[in-house]
């Protein structure tokens, strides 16, 4: 008999969590997605070196529109990347566990963080059309930050402690203008692999 | 009167307490989705949403979207009430 009541507060409880929040979200997507922004920001860092152009100074990207060029393909490379692991894995995820992928709490969470990051995305696209490059990448850490702390009432919770870290990773380059790619790589990079380990270890 | 009988018998089976959890943490939720996430076919779920709402538990909603029946459920305050009394019960019984 009581075996029976705890299995129904067990039940009880999973269906609340399933109907509300987005839970096929996979630890792995975390990991190939930091493990993309990575490789992409290593390559850009590098492509600055070869170059020897400052990347804070406008005058030498528009001197030199090739480095612009692979500047934007490494980037667009990275975003198809760490967004198709991110599918695939959620994929992967709420068919082992049986779980509904296009739930309202899964278009949710989508509006909730795409709010944010359309914001942070037209910011950008104005400081770029302004020449104002050394706020970019700041820029990016912060809205993203703001999208994961926007969605985590939709999603597992503990999303909104990675938006924290980008936040403030994002302040802090406001100030180190020169070292944006540096914090983007950390912030894009290595915390979201910590943090795909530590989601993926937990809800294992 | 022990505490089992009071166990309210319309929460008796799984798939009632299901939709009654779903409805409980959102605000209107359509058959097919509701369907999806207990993972039981169109008639048990037609079956134990009549259920509850002959007992004013839910109210269920018919309406047309283009030329498709759409069908989605929400939650009475009656039907609130009750499910949290379930809930407490519920858990008397594990304490005890």
């Amino acid at each position: 008999m009581n075996q029976q009541h705890q299995e129904d507060l067990a039940h009880i409880r999973s269906m609340m969590e399933r109907s509300s929040r987005f839970i096929s979200l996979s630890g792995l997507s975390g990991v190939f997605a930091g493990l993309s922004a990575l490789i992409g920001g290593l390559y850009a860092y590098q492509l600055f070196g070869s170059d020897r152009t400052s990347y804070t100074d406008g005058a030498s990207y528009s001197e030199n529109i090739n480095l612009v060029d692979k500047l934007i393909t490494t980037a667009v490379v990275v975003l198809v990347c760490a967004f198709t692991f991110g599918i695939f894995f959620t994929i992967r995820k709420s068919k082992k566990y049986n779980l509904p992928i296009w739930t309202s709490a899964t278009k949710k969470m989508l509006f909730n963080l795409a709010i944010p990051l359309l914001a942070g995305g037209i910011f950008c696209l104005a400081l770029l059309y302004h020449q104002i490059y050394g706020i970019v990448a700041p820029a990016t850490l912060i809205f993203y930050g703001l999208a994961l702390i926007n969605a985590e009432k939709y999603t597992f919770s503990d999303i909104k402690y990675l938006g924290f870290c980008e936040l403030v990773l994002g302040f802090i380059s406001l100030f180190y203008i020169g070292y944006g790619l540096v914090f983007w790589i950390i912030g894009f990079g290595i915390l979201h692999i910590l943090y795909g380990l530590i989601l993926f270890k937990k809800y294992k | 009167m022990g505490i089992i009988d009071k166990l309210n018998k319309d929460f008796e089976s799984r798939v009632r307490l299901g939709i009654m959890s779903i409805l409980m943490v959102n605000e209107w939720v359509d058959f097919t989705e509701m369907k999806n996430l207990l993972n039981i076919t169109d008639g048990n779920l037609a079956s134990h949403s009549s259920a509850l709402e002959k007992a004013e538990y839910i109210e269920v909603k018919k309406e047309f979207v283009g030329k498709k029946p759409k069908t989605s459920y929400q939650v009475t305050p009656r039907g609130r009430a009750a499910f949290k009394e379930h809930l407490s019960y519920l858990e008397k019984l594990l304490k005890s």
